[in-house]
């Protein structure tokens, strides 16, 4: 961001008039406000006492407060640390192949003294234009494939992405000057080693962006999930919020906790408005943490696909 | 082409120079080949084994023989959908909405980027640029959670707080009225993706030349005057292509949207059924092979048709903005 603010230098003959500013700054704080409000009022609903939000409604200022509903979850950790366990992997692994894979195919037709640079860079192109849809990718994948309950089923959908694709390839174009690899050919360097200690290194600001949108991409993903696995074992975190979200049978049905608190106390009820609510704090956390460095470099990467639109 | 051919050939040691050029090509680029083989295989799963199989639109599937073995039906699975109404519905919702939201990223986006602009704070500017992005980076589940909160019919905000300071006698049930939803969702949508688009905008007025600026001032251009006659004209081109890549793409609904936000409730789809919900639903819920498939195809081609058309117009304004 300070990339973009920054770089203005102040000319007070085209500042505003004060009370324009004032009422600028008004509007955007109370924007700020309705972007954060639903985010606090999740967050103080799971810290509040069941009874007191079914009486009350939600609400910022709780009569009461308590930590029933984490108690609730952390009987259950097993489910919710595997949940993040594959979130985690599937977003780390996904990205870093992606992002290989992506940039090996960026390179050749990047290249312009590749003759057939032109037809792949179609076939990238051409998946943007025409998408078969739901109904044969789904087929492929459970009847060819077989690749229910795998976290494969998770990842190769989101390897390849044209457009990512076709925005690499402008960056090691503009990017990467012609006469620099030439006069690493001449030094004997082969492709392998020119992509790897030449290309890449001068191209880290696109991978960054990229990758940080694949890394957005597979963390925020449940589509994939809500697809191919119907099991309990292979369930991201977000697959397991919405799940959770969806009925509240899943989050006692499923907890294995929630059998061994019956068996001590018949009379448990459990705190299911809360569980719920502490269940979306579990699965926000971590993007709220991350996103403020996330989003300094995804406007450098605005700029960066800026070239290509 | 046969001009050159006739000139450049020289009759007799061709062949053998030919294979000789060729050995250097694969010599020189082969190994580019292998470089793409990795991404050229899961496109291959990805994108065109499906594509081939978009011909399942025609058949009518039966899981037993097979896909391949299913009998032809010609146009059947589209005459069906057709006279069904759900293709008018689905088509209207899709496209209603779309527009709704191309219509508001641009507005709000625009007036956003310029009051960020105007700030005479940057700290103050960066802050709020800042905490405007944060719903961009929350998914679609996240945000269901969030606008639950609110519509929760019994407990939630709108209900239980907002509404009766206004005094209002009756509660409403938010997932199954469907009129609401039509407001609903373009704010949900805007509230989400704004911060992208008010930060791309920002970019294109932040690199328009001070000069303009202060020749207008000059000549006494006031503020207002500035912003509409230098301002939003030199950040047009921008505004258009941003437009043209969404229009091009108006034939695809937002998935995530659609099925999350509205809980997927069947009370609500006379104004939140999309192509896109319409195909899944029918499809993996209720087993519709011919007629998802042919609603999957519809979309397929006609989408083809926009981002063609949309990307010949964005060509001929901004060349490097085109796909190709």
């Amino acid at each position: 961001m300070s990339e973009l603010t920054g770089k203005r230098k102040a000319y007070s003959s085209s500042e505003i008039s004060k009370p324009a500013d004032a009422a600028i700054n008004v509007f955007f704080i109370i924007y700020t406000i309705i972007c954060i409000f639903p985010l606090l009022l999740v967050l103080v609903v799971s810290f509040s006492d069941e009874k007191t939000v079914l009486v009350n409604g939600y609400s910022l200022f709780p009569d009461k407060l308590n930590l029933a509903a984490y108690d609730f979850l952390l009987n259950d950790w097993v489910n919710v640390v595997r949940s993040y366990g594959i979130s985690i992997f599937v977003t780390v692994a996904g990205t870093l192949a992606s992002l290989a894979m992506m940039a090996l195919y960026a390179y050749p037709i990047s290249r312009r003294d590749f003759k057939h640079r032109g037809v792949f860079s179609f076939v990238m192109v051409f998946t943007i234009l025409y998408n078969a849809g739901l109904v044969p990718f789904y087929i492929m994948y459970t009847q060819y494939l077989h690749l229910q309950n795998s976290v494969l089923a998770l990842m190769i959908p989101y390897l390849i992405q044209a457009f990512f694709v076709l925005v690499m390839r402008t960056f090691f174009t503009n990017s990467v000057p012609t006469e620099l690899l030439e006069s690493a050919k001449i030094d004997g360097a082969g492709e392998w080693r020119i992509f790897a200690q030449i290309v890449l290194p001068l191209s880290l600001p696109v991978l960054a962006s990229v990758g940080l949108l694949c890394t957005l991409n597979y963390w925020n993903d449940w589509f994939m999930s809500m697809l191919f696995v119907n099991d309990n074992v292979h369930i991201n975190i977000q697959y397991r919020m919405y799940k959770a979200l969806q009925d509240l049978q899943y989050l006692s049905s499923n907890s294995t906790a929630y059998a061994a608190i019956l068996a001590q106390n018949p009379n448990f009820q459990m705190p299911s408005e809360t569980v719920r609510m502490a269940m979306a704090v579990i699965g926000i956390g971590p993007i709220v943490f991350a996103y403020p460095f996330f989003q300094r470099f995804f406007i450098k990467g605005l700029t960066v696909g800026a070239v290509k639109g | 082409m046969d001009q050159a051919m006739q000139t450049a050939a020289p009759p007799v040691p061709q062949p053998a120079r030919k294979t000789k050029q060729n050995q250097g090509y694969w010599r020189r680029f082969g190994v580019f080949y292998l470089m793409m083989a990795p991404a050229l295989i899961i496109l291959l799963l990805n994108n065109y084994l499906p594509m081939i199989g978009s011909v399942i639109a025609f058949k009518n599937v039966n899981y037993q023989v097979g896909i391949w073995k299913s009998p032809w039906v010609g146009f059947q699975n589209f005459d069906y959908l057709f006279n069904a109404s759900d293709a008018w519905k689905i088509t209207r919702n899709t496209i209603l909405y779309n527009a709704a939201f191309i219509f508001l990223n641009m507005v709000v986006g625009v007036a956003f980027a310029l009051m960020f602009n105007a700030m005479r704070s940057r700290k103050a500017a960066k802050f709020h640029q800042t905490m405007m992005f944060l719903p961009y980076f929350l998914s679609w589940v996240i945000i269901t959670y969030l606008v639950y909160g609110f519509l929760n019919p019994e407990i939630g905000m709108l209900n239980k707080t907002i509404l009766p300071w206004f005094g209002a006698e009756r509660t409403i049930d938010w997932y199954t009225e469907p009129k609401w939803w039509t407001v609903i969702l373009p704010i949900v949508n805007t509230w989400k993706g704004i911060g992208y688009y008010a930060v791309f905008y920002l970019a294109a007025i932040i690199g328009i030349d001070q000069e303009y600026y202060e020749a207008a001032t000059l000549d006494g251009a006031s503020k207002w005057r500035q912003i509409w006659t230098i301002t939003v004209p030199l950040i047009r081109p921008v505004i258009i292509v941003l437009t043209l890549l969404q229009i091009g793409r108006i034939f695809y609904a937002d998935f995530g949207l659609f099925y999350q936000v509205t809980r997927n409730a069947g009370s609500l789809y006379d104004t939140t059924l999309v192509i896109d919900t319409y195909v899944y639903q029918g499809f993996i819920v209720t087993g519709d092979v011919g007629m998802s498939s042919a609603a999957g195809l519809y979309q397929a081609v006609i989408g083809f048709v926009l981002v063609l058309c949309s990307n010949l117009v964005i060509r001929r304004i901004s060349k490097e903005d085109a796909l190709f």
